[in-house]
């Protein structure tokens, strides 16, 4: 399909149950018409005819865990806002960049609303007294879906000034990036907002919730996370627990791309789905391209070691994920088939992250381009075995791995133990080495190939700058 | 006239009184004046200090963290091709060769006519569409090199000026608030306040 | 906020046995490598670390700046719940029992690894860089870092040293992105011209094109780059840190007392440093290490080719060179026909602010042999000196006063570190700023209150301020600092003192930082060149305009350049029948004197002064004196023995400066005078200094002639309009006495109603409009047609 914008591009529905998707096959799904017509602004009605502390406690219940990658439930995450400090603000991360990520665009191009809802809500419970939604710079349709949703919204009166006529009043104000992927990470949003570089904060111990926007108490929350919001209030916290598992309830949204026949986003049932389920299932992916082998998968953005054909019947549960060595992350998952290249599919992340680097971290500043630059030498076939050793050496001063390394077993150079220690401040760090690291100890042997048999692939395919 | 004109003045101002601190519009004023001269001008820059409250330095410092400004002018198209993981699994490379040959440019670069720009992008958050690009951050997907040469046609002829505007114009829809259903932005400093819905009572 | 608890709880405290043993809340231990050594409860771990000689190696960290842990070279363990974490210990605050690790094999490895990647790109031209030698990254690369560097790639390249202002270079290719520079000129200097540009691995400090870095502090970020990135256009390529020689002195630019390192290489000054010593309350510098540009790089001065270098005496109406002996008879000659003629009080002294202490008692101690009681070291352009005698606050004090009250000159242009000192404590400890100004100041965007006034009216804008209840509230919460000076040399110096009685009355137990700008010029009025009786500056020049004087003695002063009332001091000089001076270069008075005597310079002699809160400091000698110049203490021992008095003294040792017991008064002695009302001359004038203006200091040294702005006439734009001239165009200014012409600026600092021009500027001279007689100057500005 070439891509016109009305086509469903990228969304597979099935007759699972849908919380956040629910309108995606109407193709007006995000006027207003269409939300009122399907339960819109239901959530907020039910959460406005109780107290705030009550719905603050219904989300809770419901332990909607937070989608933007780190997975921390959002209710909780309210509850630690110092108590008497105001303003307090919300802050929505709609910065969505992750390599592989792809969710909060469709919510915010195709269910404005359903996120504005989530927002209100959210403000109410949290005591939360104005919004920021803060899209990426590179989304204009989703900037447009949502000014106009919110242009709608304002002159119904769901947003601004007593709310439905209740003593509720939030605005909420529509801001948007102009191209870091670095500021998705919580308080280089906040910096952004506030109009500077967008370079993340210490923290500790300046946890937005304590210290956050203009220094005030301030919560951001992912677009998904947000998106669930008016159901629960719909259909109360057990409604929600049914769905799902103890630990990981309700649905989430994940994007499966690379080398399967039908590369989609789709919303799961979260804690029970298993990656074979997505690869192999009919209503998911229907298995890898012209049939061929498994080689490898991401199983959570572009900063999550990779995954083995062996790890296939893990479910989409972190609790599950983690021990295994890995992470869920934002729901975005890349599969590499028996003819991948493996050198060169690290490099395209490694040179990701050495690009979105704020440069505040010496480590990353520094260490993420070398590493780009031995690993495009080594994809082009120039490299020598001490470009390995040095990767490693370069890595290991990104993520220190236990001193002195622990050498793998299939190749004499360290596995980088995960969690990632480091020597940054944030993932962007570790990330441009992750990658190389997965490669390095999952497919040692390409990585020999290469540096001995020089100019295996041609230098063109590269396509590094 | 690279400084901002009223109409914009109008706007910015508008866009500043929403937030606690004017430096917080930066970003949006600066895609405001990116959408009225194609590119990130000096004096824009400078007019942009005068509006916000801040020295020229430190608007530069912001504005050229972010990619999407430019800061001399590129083609009236610029079309980013994404090369991360997984459009690069399906062909990325391909695209942005094709696009190098047909304009005759390497990527950063741009045609003589001024007509196109090509940047090497990164994850464009679509990946289950891949290969992807943007013109002027207007989506196409699963491209193949011969849809690309069609559309580098296309927009060449003029054929897409409906739906794709000049580089610069970003979202066409802008946020109003109205006036009467504003609740306004008060500075983080003023009196500590309870909002007036956390006494314990429902709202409605 | 701290400081500020500790000092109000003083009152408190007072009446306590003195033997009490005070147990600090703050102290707390910790174990660094296995030692339990003190530390401070909220102070970060390098700090601790660095006072109990546990070195750290950073880049980023600076202890009078916030912490922003980017480097990330400083990277320590610390026992934790789950075992032992890496954490930078920059951005780590100590706690009680906490357990850290600074040389494990981890540290190692990761400090090793921090500093490979900073190297990666820094170019390797040590042996052509300014720093070599004296480089925190060179150092440390050696004392932590991995021996040779493994980076074989292309390194990054940008245009060598660009100018970024007239006084600083910016090499981006060896900078470290530390933050250390930008994070100075936005929160210490307060002037953000310089800034983080682009992103990641092109990350560079840059300013906005055709804005250069022009803030007077642009040197300390100089001294703090820890690479050589930033250098100083008057130092580079001068010197080899392996050849320079230093010794630690005192800044004597302004009063402020900042503690400075002298460096020297071939005996010749090359480069001034601050002196900071972080953590100790006791040997901590009055500065923190911070200098102004103009305290920094006016050593130039000492080197000009200009100096006087040999004694003169006017034989048949021309200075000749003559020998010291001939000099000082033909000027011990002068002095004792002067006094046998028409007696002591035929001798008037003014100077002495320039001279060290030493220098001061010795003059001092001739005066009082010889009966001589006219001597002034002000140039009637101060306060009294009674001020002193107020309850006096030092700089620390008043940094950490509740209430800070300006009653004196813009700071930023007159003493600046004493500004940054102010501003640090406005914008970082909650110190409350009350400001009286007639025009905006340095200091008023960061002020909790600047009330603004008329010349004349400061009394009743006080009046007004202590009776407004949100004000009085603040003043009665006590620990009251009011900074005291003089703010604008074209009204009566007596409406300062009754504006201080008010705040006196309404606000007990106030203390005072006065604030008299010229060098030593405290140490020269406790020290004993005070006005005795009345006879101040003024009344030496009226009583040698009128002939009165037989024998004007100018001690480094010149009264023609400075004084505010120029055509007095212009009779006055040629009135007196004899002029012995003593100076360092020929200013416009000195080339009159019959008598011209070459002193030594700054670094050319040691000796002590005093500083604005009245402390002593030592200066030292770092070059041989230029030519016979000799210390000025020794002129007045030598005349004194020629004119038959044995001061007692061959050297220092009999003068060092006696101490100063604490004021008791509590208000001045004012005569009263009251502003007239408004005629036709319908603006009144606020006359004011720049920070860089025709100062001697300032003119000699090469790297700053060229700061100073031209004269000007600044006027608030709603009068430019009423005027109907406009920014740039030229007008005439003019009082009853005369008129002058002046480009215009615009100014929305300046009130309505008033006019400033800066003091002392090359252009059009505005002295020629003051009189010393005149309570306050109005001037009338037209169109020139
Ligand atoms: C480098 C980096 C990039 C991130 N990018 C995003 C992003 O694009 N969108 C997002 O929602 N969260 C992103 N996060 C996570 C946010 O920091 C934050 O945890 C999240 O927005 C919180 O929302 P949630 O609790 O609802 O998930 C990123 C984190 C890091 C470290
Ligand atoms: S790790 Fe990289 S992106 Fe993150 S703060 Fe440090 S330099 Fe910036
Ligand atoms: S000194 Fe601590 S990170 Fe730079």
């Amino acid at each position: 399909m070439t891509g016109s914008y009305t086509h469903a591009a990228g969304f597979y529905a099935g007759d699972r149950p849908k919380i956040v998707t629910s309108r995606f096959e109407y193709a007006d799904s995000f006027t207003l018409e269409r939300y009122l017509a399907t339960d819109g602004y239901k959530g907020l009605r039910a959460a406005l005819g109780r107290p705030a502390n009550d719905v603050h406690e219904e989300v809770k219940n419901a332990t909607v865990l937070g989608r933007g990658g780190a997975g921390f439930p959002a209710g909780t995450k309210w509850g630690l806002m110092p108590p008497g400090n105001f303003p307090r603000y919300l802050v929505v991360n709609g910065d969505e960049s992750e390599p592989g990520t792809y969710k909060d665009r469709l919510l915010m191009e195709r269910d404005p609303h359903q996120l504005i809802e989530g927002c209100l809500i959210a403000c109410y419970a949290a005591g939360l007294s104005r919004c920021f939604l803060y899209i990426r710079g590179e989304m204009a349709l989703a900037q447009e879906r949502v000014a106009a949703a919110l242009n709608e919204a304002y002159a119904a009166g769901y947003v601004g000034r007593n709310i439905l006529g209740s003593s509720f009043s939030v605005d909420i104000v529509l801001h948007w990036g102009a191209g870091a992927y670095v500021v998705g990470e919580e308080t280089a949003l906040i910096e952004s907002l506030e109009g500077n570089r967008g370079m993340p904060r210490l923290k500790p111990p300046y946890f937005p919730a304590a210290i956050g926007l203009y220094g005030q108490p301030t919560i951001v929350n992912n677009v998904e996370t947000l998106a669930n919001l008016p159901w629960i209030t719909r259909n109360g916290a057990e409604a929600y627990t049914a769905i799902g598992t103890k630990t990981s309830p309700g649905t989430r949204m994940v994007a499966v791309s690379g080398h399967v026949n039908r590369p989609g986003v789709y919303e799961i049932i979260n804690g029970v789905t298993t990656f074979r389920d997505l690869f192999y299932g009919e209503e998911f992916c229907q298995g890898i391209r012209n049939g061929n082998k498994l080689k490898a998968f991401v199983p959570g953005g572009g900063s999550a070691p990779w995954f083995l054909p062996d790890q296939l019947d893990l479910p989409f549960e972190a609790s599950q994920v983690g021990p295994a060595g890995s992470m869920l992350g934002s729901g975005a998952i890349m599969v590499m088939d028996e003819t991948t290249d493996i050198p060169y599919a690290a490099l395209t992340l490694t040179r990701f992250y050495a690009h979105e680097s704020c440069g505040k971290c010496t480590p990353c500043r520094e260490g993420g381009t070398w590493l780009e630059r031995i690993l495009t030498r080594i994809v082009e076939g120039n490299g020598t075995d001490a470009d390995l050793e040095q990767l490693v050496e370069v890595g290991t001063s990104i993520c220190p791995g236990d001193f002195p390394h622990a050498s793998s077993e299939r190749l004499g150079l360290s596995a980088v133990p995960f969690p990632y220690k480091m020597t940054t401040i944030c993932f962007v760090g570790p990330s441009a080495y992750a990658p190389v690291n997965s490669a390095l100890t999952l497919f040692p042997e390409e990585f020999a190939a290469r540096v001995t048999k020089r100019n295996r692939i041609p230098v063109t395919a590269v396509g590094g700058e | 006239m690279s400084r901002l004109n009223d109409a914009n003045v109008a706007i910015a101002q508008e866009i500043i009184s929403r937030y606690p601190r004017p430096k917080s519009a930066l970003i949006p004023i600066l895609h405001l004046s990116q959408e009225q001269n194609g590119y990130v001008t000096e004096d824009a820059m400078k007019h942009i200090a005068e509006l916000v409250g801040v020295t020229p330095a430190e608007v530069l410092g912001t504005a050229s963290f972010y990619e999407m400004f430019k800061f001399e002018p590129v083609g009236k198209y610029v079309i980013n091709i994404c090369g991360t993981m997984s459009c690069a699994l399906l062909g990325a490379d391909e695209l942005l060769h094709k696009a190098e040959h047909k304009l005759g440019i390497k990527a950063g670069g741009t045609t003589a006519d001024g007509m196109f720009t090509i940047e090497h992008a990164e994850c464009q958050a679509a990946c289950t569409e891949a290969p992807c690009l943007q013109v002027n951050y207007r989506y196409r997907f699963r491209m193949t090199p011969a849809q690309l040469d069609a559309l580098i046609d296309d927009l060449a002829a003029g054929k897409l000026a409906e739906e794709i505007p000049p580089h610069g114009t970003l979202a066409r829809v802008r946020q109003h608030i109205p006036a009467d259903k504003s609740v306004g932005a008060l500075p983080p400093e003023a009196p500590n306040q309870e909002p007036t819905w956390m006494n314990g009572k429902a709202a409605l | 906020m701290s400081n500020q608890d500790t000092s109000a709880e003083t009152p408190a405290e007072e009446g306590q046995d003195v033997q009490e043993v005070v147990i600090d809340p703050n102290a707390i231990t910790i174990n660094l490598n296995g030692r339990d050594v003190p530390a401070r409860k909220g102070e970060l771990i390098i700090a601790a670390a660095d006072r109990a000689g546990d070195f750290i190696p950073r880049f980023c960290y600076h202890p009078r700046m916030k912490a922003v842990g980017m480097c990330r070279q400083c990277m320590v363990e610390v026992e934790g719940p789950r075992g032992p974490m890496m954490v930078v210990s920059c951005m780590t605050p100590v706690a009680e029992g906490q357990v850290v690790r600074t040389e494990t094999e981890q540290v190692k490895r990761a400090q090793e690894g921090i500093l490979e990647l900073l190297l990666a790109n820094h170019p390797l031209d040590c042996p052509v860089c300014d720093k070599g030698g004296e480089c925190p990254l060179q150092d440390q690369a050696f004392s932590h870092g991995p021996g040779e560097s493994r980076y074989v790639e292309e390194k990054r390249h940008y245009e060598k040293p660009i100018a970024i202002s007239d006084l600083v270079y910016l090499d981006r290719e060896r900078c470290i992105l530390c933050d250390r520079c930008t994070r100075f000129a936005s929160d210490v200097a307060g002037d953000p011209l310089i800034s983080f540009t682009h992103r990641g691995n092109n990350t560079q400090v840059l300013t906005f094109p055709d804005e250069p870095f022009a803030s007077y502090f642009s040197g300390n970020t100089v001294q703090i780059c820890p690479v050589g990135a930033l250098t100083a256009k008057p130092y580079r390529f001068k010197a080899r840190p392996w050849d320079l020689e230093e010794t630690e002195s005192t800044c004597t630019t302004c009063a402020v007392g900042c503690r400075v390192s002298v460096q020297s290489s071939r005996d010749s000054l090359v480069r001034l440093q601050g002196v900071d010593v972080p953590g100790d309350p006791d040997r901590e510098s009055v500065n923190w290490g911070w200098l102004c540009d103009r305290g920094r790089f006016n050593f130039e001065s000492v080197n000009n080719a200009d100096r006087l270098s040999n004694p003169m005496v006017k034989t048949d109406g021309k200075l000749t060179a003559t020998s010291w002996s001939q000099a000082l008879e033909t000027a011990a000659r002068t002095i004792r026909l002067a006094i046998s003629s028409r007696g002591a009080d035929s001798v008037g002294i003014i100077g002495g602010a320039r001279l060290a202490n030493e220098d001061v008692r010795a003059w001092a101690m001739l005066a009082d042999a010889l009966g001589i009681t006219r001597r002034d070291a002000q140039l009637d352009d101060g306060l009294p000196a009674e001020i002193f005698s107020l309850p006096q606050a030092s700089v620390n004090d008043a940094a950490s006063a509740t209430t800070v009250v300006l009653l004196g000159p813009d700071l930023k242009e007159e003493l600046p570190v004493l500004h940054l000192r102010l501003r640090d404590a406005a914008t970082k400890r909650g110190v409350r700023i009350v400001e009286f100004a007639s025009k905006a100041t340095g200091l008023t965007r960061h002020a909790w209150k600047s009330v603004p006034y008329e010349p004349g009216n400061q009394v009743a804008a006080v009046r007004a301020a202590v009776a407004d209840p949100e004000i009085s509230a603040q003043f009665a919460k006590g620990n009251v600092v009011v900074v005291l000076g003089r703010a604008n040399l074209a009204e009566s110096s007596d409406f300062t003192l009754q504006a201080f009685n008010a705040l006196a009355d309404a606000i007990p137990a106030l203390r005072v930082l006065p604030v008299l700008r010229r060098g030593n010029v405290r140490g020269a009025l406790e020290q004993g060149l005070a006005p005795q009786s009345d006879g101040d500056t003024r009344d030496i020049l009226e009583a040698a305009a009128d002939g009165h004087i037989e024998c004007l003695v100018l001690l480094g002063a010149d009264p023609i350049s400075d004084v505010p009332d120029v055509d007095l001091a212009r009779r006055a000089l040629a009135n007196a029948r004899n002029i012995i001076a003593l100076d360092t270069f020929p200013s416009a008075s000195s080339v009159l004197a019959d008598v011209l005597l070459p002193v030594a310079a700054f670094a050319e002699r040691t000796g002590s002064v005093t500083n604005i809160e009245g402390s002593i400091s030592c200066l030292s000698q770092r070059v041989t004196a230029r030519g016979t110049s000799r210390p000025d203490w020794m002129v007045a021992v030598e005349l004194a023995e020629r004119l038959g008095h044995d001061l007692g003294v061959d050297s220092l040792t009999g003068l060092a400066a006696q101490s100063v017991e604490n004021g008791t008064r509590t208000t001045l002695s004012t005569s009263g005078v009251t502003a007239p009302d408004r005629n036709s001359y319908a603006l009144r004038l606020v006359v004011s200094r720049k920070m860089y203006d025709k100062a001697v200091g300032t003119v000699t040294s090469p790297s700053l002639v060229g700061l100073a702005p031209s004269a000007a006439i600044h006027l608030n734009p709603r009068d430019i309009e009423a005027i109907g001239t406009s920014a740039g165009r030229e007008v005439r200014v003019s009082t009853s006495r005369t008129s002058i012409v002046l480009p215009v600026r615009a100014d929305p600092g300046v009130l309505k109603g008033t006019a400033w021009v800066p003091f002392n500027l090359p252009g059009a001279d505005v002295r020629e409009l003051l009189g010393a007689d005149q309570p306050v100057t109005d001037v009338r500005v037209e169109n020139l047609s």
